[in-house]
């Protein structure tokens, strides 16, 4: 298999593909966001317990290929505990890891999905929980998100 | 229906398009430039083509030659190219007439694809016909064009949508079937091949049961006229709809063909030029058909190209052609059951050209990337037929589907590849 494979499906996202954390329902939370990709078909459930601004909890669940589980499993590892302002910017952060491949420096584990960048077609497939958090912490309306 | 060859008939011998005892895979293969390259370092071998074909050169040159030669705006010119032009789209609908076997070149109506047909035929249903509480009846393996059409009309028109059945081995149930049939069924809209499963649907069979109730039937096509044969007028139907790009055509360019006496009763889709005979602010008058359907400047590339596909496609012998694509659908059946994990989705007795599959452990997307880089072309995802996905309680699946081009080889590489695939994956 080709080096670019191999870079898109490192253990690490192999991992948390299969096994992802957080995959549960959160009750109760103070936000419930849906996303769909309606390309592909992947459908997930995002859930936040927020207080004093802080991300006390998240948890999802929904079904897609590795790199959508990963990716979403690996965010709410990295959110968990956050302050909303600090979780919108590594969503910018990440955002920008996946168009550009270039990580900010304090992208931690997450510059592994920066491999993404060489798979077009998937790109929406590593950001789908991304926008779902950006949505229900910016705006938080219940509506579903797409990535259309 | 024509004979569809059993599956069984052609066991694991290598399939080759034989014609008057030549081989003709490679002649074939020859003619379709885009089949001639490498993707990811790996000759390509493309079995997505459900989703569209690709075009021969008979194709390509056809659009180049109007292009090159004779383009001009067609109906409306009195100069020779605009004569050259008129010809050659009239004569692709001449083509086209033959190739379904209409009574009438009157009823066959240029439009976009499947999608637009099926949309101008609610809407003139609609207008027409429709009551409220009256219904429509179309099959749980749609495709979402033969879906959303319907759920729209009906919600503007307070008719109602029901669904025959399926059954789980992606066949329709047909014992339900006429039971949904009553005397508020207006329309029987069926798809002829199920693009996610592969079933033919024993249309001829239904169209004459919902005619005995006096429904009339629209056959969606889209997946079968380049894998079965279609003769409008044996089969009946009182609609038939397809899109050119699955049948070696242009994209862009579709065929409704409908019978006349429905089509005089529906009110036009599109006003514009080229659909009226008259026109003044206080009154306009329709064009005859087809032209009353065919509103605008019409892809007159495109139509000139489907006409040219078809004509090259009827040069086959068709039973040879049948014979060759059920042979490779074969193949890719007992050679994909047999890999581990592997679960064919849809195992109706009568298919064609696709095969809808899962792998346990590995999600149809992912797989679809890795296949991509052993360089073959697979179709991963809902295949605009969500309903169906659901049925079988699956997010999505990989699909192979087969053309004329297709060899053992290919079916050979997917095998191959699938197993690469999931070594890596381990
Ligand atoms: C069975 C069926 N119906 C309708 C369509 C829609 O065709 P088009 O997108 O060309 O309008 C398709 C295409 O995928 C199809 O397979």
């Amino acid at each position: 298999m080709n080096p670019e494979l191999k870079q898109l499906y490192q253990e690490l996202i192999m991992d948390h593909g299969r096994q992802p954390r957080n995959f549960r329902v959160l009750s109760p939370c103070t936000h419930k966001q849906q996303a769909d990709n309606p390309l592909c078909g992947d459908q997930l459930t995002l859930y936040l317990d927020v207080k004093n601004g802080v991300v006390q909890d998240i948890a999802f669940q929904g079904h897609g290929c590795a790199i959508s589980m990963a990716s979403s499993s690996m965010m709410t590892q990295e959110v968990k505990g956050k302050s909303v302002d600090n979780a919108l910017a590594l969503f910018k952060k990440f955002h920008q890891l996946i168009m550009s491949g270039e990580s900010a420096e304090d992208m931690g584990r997450l510059a592994v999905l920066g491999g993404v960048k060489a798979f077009p077609m998937r790109v929406k497939c590593a950001t789908l929980a991304w926008h779902a958090l950006e949505h229900a912490l910016s705006a938080n309306d219940g509506q579903a998100v797409t990535t259309e | 229906m024509a004979e569809q060859p059993s599956q069984q008939q052609f066991q694991s011998s290598p399939s080759a398009l034989v014609s008057d005892g030549r081989c003709l895979t490679d002649e074939v293969r020859h003619q379709f430039p885009t089949l001639h390259q490498h993707v990811h370092g790996q000759p390509l071998v493309y079995l997505d083509n459900a989703a569209t074909t690709q075009k021969p050169e008979a194709v390509l040159q056809a659009l180049d030659h109007y292009y090159r030669c004779d383009n001009a705006n067609v109906h409306r010119g009195v100069h020779a190219l605009s004569e050259r032009a008129t010809w050659a789209m009239e004569s692709a609908r001449d083509s086209i007439q033959q190739f379904i076997n209409a009574a009438n070149r009157e009823e066959v109506i240029f439009v976009r694809g499947t999608t637009e047909a099926i949309n101008l035929i609610a809407h003139g249903i609609a207008e027409s016909i429709l009551q409220p509480g009256d219904e429509i009846l179309i099959s749980a393996m749609e495709h979402h064009a033969n879906i959303v059409p319907w759920q729209l009309v009906c919600q503007r028109t307070q008719s109602v949508l029901k669904v025959i059945p399926m059954l789980p081995s992606g066949e329709l149930d047909l014992e339900a079937f006429p039971l949904l049939l009553s005397s508020r069924t207006r329309l029987l809209a069926v798809s002829h091949v199920s693009n996610a499963l592969g079933t033919v649907n024993p249309v001829a069979k239904m169209i004459a049961i919902a005619h005995d109730h006096g429904i009339p039937v629209l056959v969606d096509g889209a997946q079968a006229v380049a894998h079965t044969p279609v003769d409008v007028q044996a089969l009946d139907c009182d609609f038939y709809v397809f899109s050119g790009h699955k049948v070696y055509g242009p994209t862009g360019i579709g065929i409704l063909y409908g019978k006349q006496v429905w089509l005089d009763r529906f009110p036009p889709y599109q006003g514009g030029g080229e659909m009226i005979r008259r026109v003044s602010f206080d009154h306009t008058e329709f064009n005859n058909l087809p032209y009353k359907f065919e509103a605008g400047t019409p892809a007159i590339a495109e139509a000139i190209g489907l006409g040219a596909a078809l004509q090259w496609f009827s040069h086959f012998r068709q039973h040879t052609l049948w014979e060759h694509e059920a042979t490779l659908l074969y193949q890719l059946h007992a050679q994909l059951k047999a890999v581990p994990g592997v679960k064919i989705i849809g195992n109706a007795k009568e298919k064609t050209a696709v095969c809808s599959f899962t792998v346990a452990g590995i999600h149809p997307h992912d797989l679809g990337t890795l296949l991509d880089h052993s360089g073959i072309a697979v179709r991963a995802g809902h295949h605009c037929a969500m309903p169906v996905m659901d049925f079988f309680n699956v997010p999505a699946t990989v699909r192979a589907s087969v053309a004329i081009y297709n060899t053992t080889e290919d079916i050979a590489r997917l095998i191959n590849g699938l197993e690469q695939a999931l070594e890596f994956w381990q």
